[in-house]
């Protein structure tokens, strides 16, 4: 382990490093860890999206947009280009979108995780960023890291081995 | 939604968790052959990050059963254990020998970890149905040995769409000075409240 920070991102919850460091998120089931990187101005986002539309949302005027796809994935480019990143360099990974229990995957609602991934890629198609990995689907959580130095994704879990993407 | 529960309407969630997991304490301590201790069901609703920690964080390895409750007012049910915990009701109730790795288990030990969590989390429910006269029927029960947040999350989704937090019942069990330790966590849908106050003859503004 290095000294340099960390920054932790919770559940629908998302974050923006500059630098070296790493972002990191962890315990993800059918949620999907999205990371964005540019790896010219070194500026590397990561939200940990829960579901894949704010169109079934019923917030009201507080609507946490990290935790749809459809509005985490604007708001962590929007901020990304605040720190210096431009969307023409941008190279998208993720991880996540299992479907953590066999029967749920019986009912179109319960197939949340395949939903998420589907929903991502679309939008970051939308951007025209490409999508440079991912490790998707399984029946397994997931703790993803990612390095703000070089773009690499670290992905853990509980009996499968460490990927880096 | 939910910020405006008055205090006897948590009172008769706590009711609701108190009947469910005492029934399924004295499920388990038939299995056990030994006296189940329950702590006081906690109501709360808690910020999603909160309630992994509930059981050690998002990336502590639980044991879980999970169950949708579908009938008259849907809901999502887990029952969660440590590996250390599993590890010992296995040894006590069906003789099995503890392996050494603790986060290892044998298809064995899968299958019979799966049917105790089926009979309690079956006896929660049945008891909770009786008492509510609610038509509540679990489906068939799933087991995941997985870190805390990608398990829990899944019965959170519900309220996802809703706000940033879940309403819970928690109510945790021991056995043997903490060496047996678990946790039954019922999160009925957010529009499954009102069909249980009303069913229980609680007022509803």
């Amino acid at each position: 382990m290095t000294s340099l920070s960390t920054v932790k991102v919770g559940m629908a919850d998302l974050g923006v490093l500059v630098g070296a460091g790493s972002l990191k998120t962890t315990g993800l089931g059918s949620c999907v860890g999205l990371t964005l990187h540019d790896p010219v101005a070194r500026v590397s986002g990561m939200a940990h999206i829960m579901l894949p539309t704010s169109s079934i949302a019923r917030e009201g005027s507080n609507l946490n947009k990290a935790k749809y796809a459809d509005t985490a994935i604007p708001e962590l480019i929007d901020r990304m280009q605040k720190s210096g990143a431009m969307t023409s360099r941008m190279v998208g990974k993720m991880a996540g979108g299992a479907q953590m229990f066999a029967f749920a995957a019986t009912s179109e609602s319960m197939r949340i995780g395949p939903r998420n991934v589907e929903s991502c890629k679309a939008i970051l198609a939308e951007y025209g960023i490409p999508l440079k990995g991912e490790d998707t689907g399984g029946n397994y959580g997931r703790t993803i890291e990612l390095l703000g130095d070089t773009g690499i994704l670290i992905i853990r879990s509980v009996n499968q081995h460490i990927k880096e993407l | 939604m939910f910020e405006h529960l008055a205090d006897f309407q948590m009172d008769v969630l706590k009711e609701v968790g108190n009947i469910g997991a005492g029934n399924a304490a004295t499920a388990l301590s038939k299995l056990l052959d030994k006296p189940v201790d329950m702590q006081v069901p906690k109501v709360n609703l808690l910020p999603f990050e909160a309630i992994t920690n509930i059981v050690g964080g998002s990336e502590q390895v639980v044991i879980a059963i999970f169950l949708r409750v579908v009938g008259d007012a849907p809901g999502n049910m887990f029952f969660v254990i440590q590996p250390a915990s599993a590890k010992k009701l296995l040894e006590r109730i069906a003789g099995l020998e503890i392996e050494e790795e603790e986060d290892r288990f044998s298809e064995m030990e899968y299958s019979a970890l799966h049917e105790i969590g089926n009979i309690l989390a079956g006896s929660y429910l049945s008891s909770l149905a009786d008492f509510t006269k609610l038509s509540l029927q679990p489906t068939v029960p799933s087991l995941a040995v997985d870190m805390a947040g990608a398990i829990l999350s899944f019965g959170l989704m519900e309220y996802g769409a809703m706000g940033d937090r879940a309403l819970l019942i928690d109510t945790k069990f021991l056995e043997g000075q903490d060496a047996v330790e678990g946790h039954f966590f019922l999160i009925p849908d957010p529009e499954s409240f009102g069909k249980m106050f009303a069913a229980l003859g609680v007022p509803v503004e």
